[in-house]
C-alpha cells in the first residue's frame, strides 16, 4: 500500500516512516512542506496520505489547505490529517466533499500504535477516522439537539464511536457487545434521528457525521 | 438637557434667540454672585503672594476653580460647550517612612503639614490653569455682561429709542441683537473654552497620565499571565514529564527480571505523556489559540462559536487582518462574552466588521439582558485588555431585550492610505481671519477693555491711547464693554478656526 507522509519535524517523520514500514505499507514519499506535499501528492497518487496540519514555509495551515487542493484534483484521495489540536471547523472542511477517505486525528494518537495503524488502513480503504476529540465536541455542541437528547446512555456510546468512523464489529468488541447487539443500536439509533438505514459502514458514517455537522 | 421655566409658551420655548436671551440673562445675574466671591479670591492670591502668606493660595485657588467649575456646568448645560476640566492630577497625600519621618524633596518632616502645603503649593502654581482661571475671574464680569446680557441691553435700548426718542431705527437695532443672541451666547461659550479648557499642553499631559495607566495595566496583566503560565508548566506538563522519566527508569530495571511489570510500568508512561500533551494543548489555547495563529479572526471566532453548546452565527466581514496581538486581544474578549452569554441565553450571533479604519465586533444575546460591567468582573477585565489597543467595549443590556456587545478597536486595520495631517491650519481667508484673531485679539481684550477700565476708574491725566478716555463720557463705559467684546469674539474665532478644536471638541 503506498503512502505520502508530510510531517516537518525530522524525529517525528522518521518515526512514522519507521512505524509505517513496520506495518508493510509502502512509504513512496517523506516530504516535509505543503508545495512539495502537493506535488508528491499529485503525482504519486499514494492508497493513502498521512498529513501533519501545521507545514513549511507558513506554518499555518499549510498541510491541511494542501490536502484539500489534492483532493479536487484527485477525487477521493485519502487522506489522514493529524494535528496538535482538533477543530470541528477544520473537520467539517475536510468532511465537506461528502465522499469519505477522512481521517483527522490528534498526534498523540500516533501513541497507540495499533489503533493508529488501524485508522490508516480504514482511511485508505475509502473510511473515516474522527478523533474521539471532534466526536466529543460535536456531541457537546448537539446537546440541546433534541433527538439526540432522546438517546439512552448507551445508544450515545454506540453513536460517538459509530461517529469516529469504526465497523459495527469495532464497536462491539470495544463496547464488549455482540455484533448484533449494536446492530440493533444503531437501528434504533438511525430510527430516533430519522436517517435512513444503510449497510454500507461508510456511509452510515458520513450519514451520522453529517447529521452532527447540522447539514 | 435643562429645560426653561414651564410656563413659557412652547412655541416660545422652541425659539433658539428667546432661549439664548434667557439663558444669556441668567449667566449675567450670577455675576452678582461671581463678584463678591472673586474679590475674596483675588484677595487671597494677593495677599498670599504679596504679603507672603503662601498658605492661603491654595484655599483661594480652590474657590477660583469652585467658580470656574460652576461656569464650566452652566456652559455645558445651557450653551453646550463642552469645556473639560484642564487641571493636572492632584499629588497624592504624603505617606510616612519606614523611619517615622516624612520624606519630601530630600529633606525629612517629623509632621505632613509643611511639605503638605509646599506640595500643594508647588502643585497649584505650576498648573498653568491656575492663571489661566485667574485671568478669566478677572475678566469675565465684563465679557459676560457684553455677550450674555448684552444683547438683551440692545433690545431694550432699541425700544427705548423708538417709543421715547421717536428714532424708528431702534427697532432695527432691537430686532438685530434678538437674532443676533445665540450668536453672542455661542461666542460667550467658546471664549470660555478657551480660558477654562485645557491647553494643548495640558491635553497632553492628561494623555500621557492616561497611557502610563494603560502601560501600567498592561505590564501588570503581562506579568500575571507569565506567572499563570510558569505556574501551569511547573505542576503540570513539568511534573508529568518527571513523572515519565521515573516510570520509564523503573520499567527500565524490571526489563530483565519482569518483563510483564515493566510493560504494565511503559503503558502508565506513555499514558502519562498523553496527558501532558492534553495539557499543554490547553495551555497553548489559552496562551495564543491555534486557529487563530493558522486562519486569523474570522475562522477562530467561527471555531470558537462550534465548540460552544448554544446556537452561535458569525458574520465575518473582514478581508484584512489587524495585528496579531489585536487579533488576540479581541478573540478572548469575544471568548470571554461567549463564555458570559452561555449562562443565560441559547442564541448569539457575532458580527466582525471594518469601519472605516476601526474594527468593530458585535456579540448579541436573546438572555434576559439586565447585564452590568462590575468593578473587577469579566467584563472590566475586557476593558483593560482592550485599552492598550484603544479598543472601548459597550453594552446594551436592557432588562428583557438580550444583550449586546460591541468591540470597537481604533485604527486597527490598515488603511486606504489617505491620511488626514494632523493639526494642520486653515488655509485662504479662513487663515487670514485665524492669524488676525489670534495675533490681534490682546489689543481690544487687555489694554483697550481691562486698562481702560482701571483708568476710568481712577480717572488720571494721562489719556494716552486708551480709545474709551477720547470718548464723551456717556459712551466711554458702553466703549469700554464693545472693546472687551469685540476681544472676546476675536478669541472665540480663533478658537473656533483652531484644527485640533474643531474637530475634536474636549479632548482631555
Amino acid at each position: 500500500m503506498k503512502v505520502v507522509l508530510a510531517e516537518d519535524l525530522h524525529l517525528l517523520r522518521e518515526g512514522l516512516v519507521h512505524l509505517l514500514r513496520a506495518h508493510e505499507f509502502d512509504v513512496v514519499a517523506a516530504v516535509e512542506s505543503g508545495p512539495e506535499l502537493l506535488r508528491a501528492l499529485v503525482t504519486h497518487r499514494p492508497d493513502v496520505a498521512v498529513v501533519d496540519v501545521r507545514l513549511p514555509p507558513t506554518f499555518t495551515d499549510e498541510g491541511l489547505q494542501a490536502a484539500l487542493a489534492a483532493r479536487k484534483q484527485v477525487p477521493g484521495l485519502p487522506v489522514l490529517v493529524l494535528s496538535q489540536h482538533v477543530q470541528q471547523l477544520y473537520a467539517r472542511e475536510l468532511l465537506a466533499d461528502g465522499t469519505g477517505g477522512i481521517g483527522y486525528l490528534l498526534k498523540d494518537r500516533v501513541f497507540n500504535t495499533d489503533q493508529f495503524i488501524d485508522a490508516v488502513r480504514r482511511v485508505a480503504g475509502g473510511g473515516t477516522a474522527m478523533d474521539p476529540d471532534v466526536i466529543a465536541k460535536l456531541m457537546v455542541s448537539n446537546a440541546r439537539n433534541e433527538p439526540i437528547a432522546r438517546l439512552t446512555p448507551r445508544e450515545r456510546e454506540v453513536l460517538e464511536l459509530m461517529a469516529e468512523g469504526r465497523s459495527n464489529a469495532a464497536i462491539g468488541q470495544r463496547l464488549f457487545l455482540s455484533e448484533s447487539a449494536v446492530g440493533k443500536h444503531t437501528a434504533s439509533i438511525f430510527g430516533k434521528l430519522d436517517l435512513a438505514p444503510s449497510d454500507d459502514d461508510n456511509r452510515r458514517v458520513l450519514a451520522v457525521l453529517a447529521y452532527l455537522n447540522g447539514r | 438637557m435643562h429645560s426653561p421655566p414651564r410656563l413659557r409658551a412652547v412655541t416660545l420655548k422652541r425659539m433658539k434667540q428667546v432661549r439664548s436671551l434667557g439663558y444669556g440673562l441668567a449667566l449675567s445675574a450670577l455675576v452678582i454672585v461671581q463678584i463678591p466671591v472673586t474679590l475674596v479670591a483675588i484677595v487671597g492670591v494677593l495677599v498670599s503672594t504679596v504679603a507672603g502668606m503662601v498658605f492661603l493660595l491654595e484655599p483661594s485657588v480652590r474657590l477660583i476653580r469652585f467658580m470656574a467649575g460652576i461656569d464650566r456646568s452652566l456652559i455645558r448645560r445651557w450653551i453646550g460647550v463642552d469645556i473639560p476640566v484642564p487641571y493636572r492630577p492632584r499629588p497624592p497625600a504624603l505617606v510616612r517612612a519606614r523611619d517615622g519621618y516624612y520624606h519630601h524633596k530630600g529633606k525629612r518632616y517629623r509632621t505632613a503639614t509643611s511639605p503638605h502645603i509646599d506640595r500643594m503649593l508647588a502643585w497649584v502654581i505650576t498648573d498653568p490653569a491656575t492663571w489661566r482661571e485667574l485671568v478669566w475671574i478677572i475678566i469675565d464680569p465684563w465679557t459676560r455682561s457684553v455677550l450674555a446680557f448684552g444683547p438683551t441691553f440692545v433690545i431694550g435700548w432699541g425700544v427705548w429709542l423708538t417709543f421715547s426718542e421717536g428714532l424708528y431705527w431702534g427697532l432695527a437695532l432691537s430686532v438685530l441683537a434678538f437674532f443676533l443672541a445665540p450668536v453672542a451666547l455661542k461666542n460667550y461659550g467658546l471664549y470660555a473654552l478657551a480660558l477654562l479648557g485645557p491647553t494643548a499642553n495640558t491635553q497632553l499631559v492628561g494623555q500621557v497620565n492616561r497611557l502610563n495607566q494603560v502601560r501600567a495595566d498592561q505590564l501588570d496583566l503581562q506579568a500575571a499571565e507569565l506567572r499563570r503560565i510558569e505556574r501551569d508548566l511547573h505542576d503540570g506538563a513539568q511534573a508529568r514529564m518527571v513523572a515519565v522519566g521515573m516510570t520509564i527508569g523503573a520499567a527500565e530495571q524490571l526489563l530483565d527480571n519482569d518483563p510483564v511489570a515493566a510493560k504494565a510500568l511503559l503503558v502508565k508512561a506513555r499514558e502519562s505523556s498523553a496527558t501532558a500533551l492534553q495539557e499543554l494543548r490547553q495551555l497553548v489555547r489559552g496562551i495564543h489559540p491555534p486557529v487563530l495563529a493558522e486562519r486569523g479572526l474570522g475562522d477562530a471566532l467561527q471555531a470558537l462559536a462550534l465548540d460552544s453548546p448554544l446556537k452561535v452565527k458569525v458574520h465575518a466581514d473582514l478581508l484584512e487582518r489587524p495585528e496579531s496581538p489585536v487579533e488576540s486581544a479581541v478573540y478572548f474578549a469575544v471568548s470571554e462574552l461567549l463564555a458570559n452569554a452561555s449562562r443565560y441565553a441559547s442564541k448569539v450571533t457575532i458580527d466582525i466588521s471594518r469601519r472605516g479604519r476601526a474594527l468593530r465586533v458585535t456579540v448579541s444575546d436573546d438572555g434576559p439582558g439586565g447585564a452590568k460591567a462590575v468593578p473587577g468582573g469579566g467584563l472590566a477585565g475586557i476593558e483593560r485588555r482592550l485599552a492598550a489597543f484603544d479598543g472601548v467595549l459597550a453594552l446594551s443590556s436592557p432588562p428583557g431585550g438580550g444583550t449586546t456587545a460591541t468591540i470597537e478597536v481604533l485604527d486597527a486595520l490598515p488603511g486606504d492610505g489617505e491620511t488626514e495631517p494632523v493639526n494642520a491650519l486653515p488655509k485662504g481667508w479662513r487663515g487670514l481671519v485665524y492669524a488676525l484673531c489670534w495675533s490681534l485679539c490682546w489689543l481690544p481684550l487687555f489694554p483697550q477693555g481691562l486698562v481702560a477700565t482701571f483708568m476710568l476708574i481712577f480717572q488720571p491725566d494721562e489719556r494716552s491711547w486708551f480709545l474709551a478716555l477720547y470718548m464723551p463720557p456717556p459712551f466711554q463705559w458702553p466703549t469700554v464693554a464693545v472693546m472687551i467684546a469685540l476681544g472676546a469674539t476675536m478669541l472665540a474665532t480663533g478658537i473656533r478656526l483652531n484644527p485640533t478644536v474643531a474637530k475634536n471638541p474636549g479632548v482631555c
